[in-house]
């Protein structure tokens, strides 16, 4: 049975060979053939040597969420033949290297196997060990090309691009493996096989961008100056893609200097401290970090909260507890980062649903954090922040004017007979803030101990508890400013389904399987915290509200209920915390297993069955 | 109820006004709540003394501090300045984060040997290593003062507390550690000798990165007693000064002659000098190794040296080294940080 755009395959390698190139030359090909392409890289916490797979799935109608079912797999490491064997799908396609005989565990009856003598062809072709264990990974997507129609003028035109005219030599050893692999395919093999692609319309107004590079330019064009950091995978590259675009676009022509300055601190809690230093000093300034920064700058967070200084951490989130595994994704920090630090706390949160979204919430943390004078969080995770992501292209409205908030000059506070930093004069519970060096009467001592509205420090019961109430109030009235829940809705739907950042590919691609089914469904995507008010009338509207997240204690579920009131139990969690993303049938598994005592679904689940589908049928 | 009292500003007509127009008294801050008798209240004197003396206008300083009694201080000085009491130890990260947004801030941190030498230690290491732009004070008590009298790292070996057993464990020494981090600028001094913290501290106020001092600064309530080795007594039996730094305005010509080789002249970054007089004719305080070599020397005699005691070559400040444009960072206009939609455009093409 021919399948055109529409299946998944994956590369098997071996960690520091190279083949991230390889695996991006072929996505970035596919992507400029106008195919709707998604990329996973699935790679593990190490430098050179341990095993990676690079997951690509092709899909005309646009689903670019995981899938966890291949119908193809490069197996370039014999490390993980066993495993990646398994992985197949029955009638799928085996790609491995034929130098060596057909190892015992890749052998399967069910499946094809197609031996290419990659590393023989590249020994013969290329000098120098180093050049013939790269060329063997460009040489897989050759075979590639002839296999499932990779176009191979656009792989040759990639390959201009990516290496001029100056590496001209480069650029043509590289194409010389691409031709080695598909000449093979072509000689040996029936090509294209069953699964292949397809031109389609050319991808106008689309990208190919992770969401780390992606909130990189929203810290750039909202105008942060001042970023702090401490090296941590997943967020390293926001912060080296940051400084790379603060280079090209922040350097003072004339002078050569920067308009920006980049702090690598010596840990999260110093980080934290530079941002809340610069924030305090009137600077737009941010911080990159993970869920283990998150605990460490903790402390710090509460003080900002308290002392009502602007900041932004961006926490790309991995998987925890602990070090946890440190290139696997996760949502595993949304109840960390939504009280974050000892005492009475609440956070703004801001949940990018992929890299088009990371740019302009990272943009509009900024606004929000002047505008409240508080920490605001940009909850993104590993698989957006890392992966590569087809979506709009970024584009930017130049009439954009940056939201400082109440922020006192000099001729105001000139004609002021006093300033007191925290008094509640417009009665929306944000005071007004000066800055250090602006205006003798501006001066006031920011502390995170005890103080009262004045700005002194106070031990009184009453004057304390005025100022912690002001706060609340504050961030209470900050709600109406943040982006609003997505709502989508089916005439007639009994089942309500929410989600939240990264999930929502998967779960777009669930609500679309069960409606084509006959199943309704509404879907609500919650996009910041703390929530609106149309969450909670959409939690008690429906007869069957599943809550689909990364994690294992259904951590939306608890903030859902903590925050609305709806109790837990009405909420039915769909939960994957494998590191591994959501796929539309870890949703739909769940979603049907509950309903299971509905007639229709009765019905999907034995069509499903009957299909081959891995859906259990209840008794 | 508050435990902040606000000092009256009262102009008395006498009082000598500096070349900004200003009073001793538009120095000051709040009144203390520290113990009667406290060596910070001394220091505070001190710096509201050499902020006066320098005419610097008090609202282009913030001012800094971390958590403990030290961190207090701030509130008691320059009460036209921004204050930032933050949290424990962190201090250096918030001077840090400041500066890099408002280069033009005269900064002034108040630590104390707990914030700096145990909780804060890895921060206060690496301001060093940034060489922030920061006065940076370290009031050194031996104690933890308000959790009633703990040893902190910098108490010697053999201190007696009030109550208990000596302390056993091995001081750290901010200025030797200072000096092998690389700092520009190292001075230690004594609460009780305002004639020689004055103009060490003006020196610091204009020096560009970071500028450290150890403030020995008795603690009258938990670390004033017999067989402490950070009490008045001990101090002033203990402490021998070996340079004494004072100011040379720009321009002003030395007109009285020194003895050859009994004093050093450092320019600071607004011109003026800093004349560093050798009370020990054998100390040179420009060459690291032979400052560090000296005060372990007399640290095993059992001395404590004093005065500025390393002022020379280091690490540049941080925005020497990270190439920041003149401007504040703060103060550029949005239309020099945002590069607008057709650069945005363009570059959309790269993920192409």
């Amino acid at each position: 049975m021919t399948r055109v755009n529409d299946f998944a395959f994956k590369i098997a390698t071996v960690n520091g060979t190279g083949s991230a190139s390889a695996n991006g030359l072929l996505m970035q090909s596919i992507f400029r053939m106008g195919i709707p392409v998604s990329g996973k890289n699935v790679f593990p916490s190490n430098i050179q040597g341990l095993p990676t797979w690079y997951e690509i799935r092709v899909n005309k109608d646009g689903y670019t969420a995981r899938v966890p079912e291949f119908d193809l797999i490069v197996a370039m490491n014999a490390a993980t033949y066993a495993r990646d064997v398994a992985e197949l799908q029955p009638g799928g396609y085996l790609l491995y290297d034929s130098t060596w005989p057909l190892p015992g565990s890749l052998r399967r009856p069910d499946v094809h196997a197609l031996g290419i003598p990659l590393a023989r062809l590249c020994n013969e072709t290329f000098e120098g060990s180093r050049e013939r264990t790269l060329m063997k990974n460009i040489a897989y997507v050759g075979a590639l090309a002839a296999l499932i129609e990779v176009d191979l003028d656009t792989i040759r035109q990639l390959l201009e691009e990516q290496f001029g005219a100056k590496k001209r030599a480069l650029m043509e050893s590289n194409y010389r493996a691409v031709q080695l692999g598909h000449d093979y395919a072509k000689a040996n093999f029936e090509c294209p096989l069953p699964i292949r692609l397809q031109k389609m319309a050319p991808p106008d107004g689309l990208v190919l961008i992770d969401g780390n590079t992606a909130a990189a330019l929203g810290c750039v064009f909202a105008g942060a100056t001042v970023g702090a950091w401490y090296p941590i995978t997943p967020a390293t590259s926001l912060m080296d893609a940051f400084r790379a675009f603060c280079q090209r676009f922040r350097r003072d022509k004339a002078t050569g200097r920067n308009r920006f300055l980049v702090v690598q601190a010596e840990d999260e809690l110093a980080a934290a401290g530079v941002v809340i230093g610069a924030g305090w000093a009137g600077a737009r300034a941010f911080t990159p970090t993970s869920g283990p920064g998150i605990s460490l700058m903790s402390e710090f967070i509460g003080l900002a909260y308290y002392a009502e200084v602007p900041c932004v951490f961006v926490d790309v989130q991995r998987t925890g507890p602990s070090t946890g595994m440190p290139t696997r994704t996760q949502q595993g920090d949304l109840l960390l980062t939504a009280y974050a630090s000892h005492g009475d706390t609440k956070h703004l949160l801001l949940f990018p649903s992929d890299p088009n979204e990371a740019f302009h919430l990272a943009a509009q943390a900024f606004d929000l954090a002047e505008r409240f004078q508080t920490p605001v969080f940009v909850i993104s995770d590993l698989d957006i922040g890392m992966n590569d992501w087809m979506v709009p292209k970024l584009t930017w409205d130049d009439a954009y004017v940056p939201d400082r908030g109440k922020i006192l000059t000099a001729e105001q506070l000139e004609k002021m007979k006093v300033f007191h930093r925290y008094l509640d004069a417009d009665g929306d519970g944000i005071a007004a803030r000066t800055l250090p060096g602006v205006h003798p009467k501006g001066a006031y001592f920011t502390r995170g101990s005890g103080h009262n509205k004045l700005g002194g420090y106070t031990e009184d019961a009453e004057e304390y508890q005025e100022v912690v109430d002001r706060i609340a109030r504050k961030i209470a009235g900050a709600v109406e400013a943040l982006p609003a829940p997505l709502i989508r809705r089916q005439p007639g739907a009994r089942i309500g389904i929410v989600s939240v950042g990264g999930c929502n590919g998967a779960v777009i691609e669930a609500v679309d399987w069960l409606a084509a089914r006959g199943i309704a469904t509404d879907y609500l995507r919650v996009r910041a915290f703390p929530f609106d008010e149309s969450v909670a009338a959409f939690l008690t509207e429906h007869e069957h509200v599943f809550v689909v997240e990364q994690n294992r204690d259904a951590q939306l579920r608890s903030l859902l209920s903590l925050e609305t009131g709806v109790p837990r139990d009405r909420m039915i969690p769909v939960l994957r915390y494998s590191g591994l993303p959501m796929s539309r049938k870890y949703v739909v598994d769940d979603i049907l297993k509950h309903l299971k005592g509905d007639a229709r679904v009765r019905e999907i689940l034995a069509a499903e069955h009957g299909n081959g589908a891995r859906v259990e049928i209840p008794a | 109820m508050t435990t902040s009292i606000a000092k009256p500003k009262v102009h008395h007509p006498d009082l000598p006004i500096n070349a900004i127009g200003l009073t001793r008294r538009d120095y000051e801050g709040s009144m203390s709540t520290l113990c009667a008798g406290c060596g910070h209240d001394s220091i505070t004197a001190a710096i509201v003394r050499a902020f006066f003396e320098l005419s610097i206008q008090p609202h282009k300083v913030a001012k800094l501090s971390g958590i403990g009694c030290s961190s207090k201080t701030p509130a008691y000085f320059l009460r036209e300045a921004h204050g930032f009491n933050s949290v424990h130890g962190r201090m250096p990260s918030i001077a840090t984060g400041a500066s890099a947004a408002r280069r033009d801030l005269l900064q002034i941190g108040v630590s104390g040997d707990g914030d700096s030498l145990s909780i804060g230690l890895g921060q206060f290491c690496h301001a060093i290593r940034r060489n922030v732009r920061v006065l940076y004070v370290l009031e050194n008590n031996g104690v933890y003062g308000l959790t009633k009298g703990q040893f902190s790292a910098s108490a010697d070996i053999g201190s007696k507390p009030k109550r208990g057993e000596p302390n056993r464990q091995a001081p750290i020494d901010p200025v030797l550690l200072a000096l092998t981090l690389g700092a520009t600028f190292v001075a230690r001094s004594f609460s009780g000798d305002k004639e020689q913290l004055v103009p060490i501290l003006k020196a610091g106020i204009l020096h560009n990165g970071f500028a450290f001092i150890d403030m020995i600064s008795p603690c009258v309530t938990f670390n004033d007693h017999e067989g402490s080795t950070k009490s008045y007594v001990y101090t002033r039996e203990h402490m021998r000064e070996v340079v004494h730094a004072d100011l040379v305005p720009e321009r002003e010509e030395i007109e009285v002659s020194y003895a050859e080789g009994s004093v050093a002249e450092v320019p600071m970054h607004d011109g003026t000098r800093v004349r560093l007089h050798k009370v020990a004719p054998d100390y040179d305080p420009t060459d690291r190794d032979a400052a560090y070599a000296y005060i372990r020397a007399r640290q095993s005699e059992g001395l404590v040296a004093t005065g500025l005691l390393y002022l020379g070559e280091g690490p540049p400040e941080m925005h020497d080294n990270e190439n920041t444009v003149a401007t504040p960072l703060a103060e550029l206009p949005f239309d020099q940080l945002c590069p607008g939609s057709a650069e945005l455009d363009r570059l959309m093409e790269d993920f192409r």
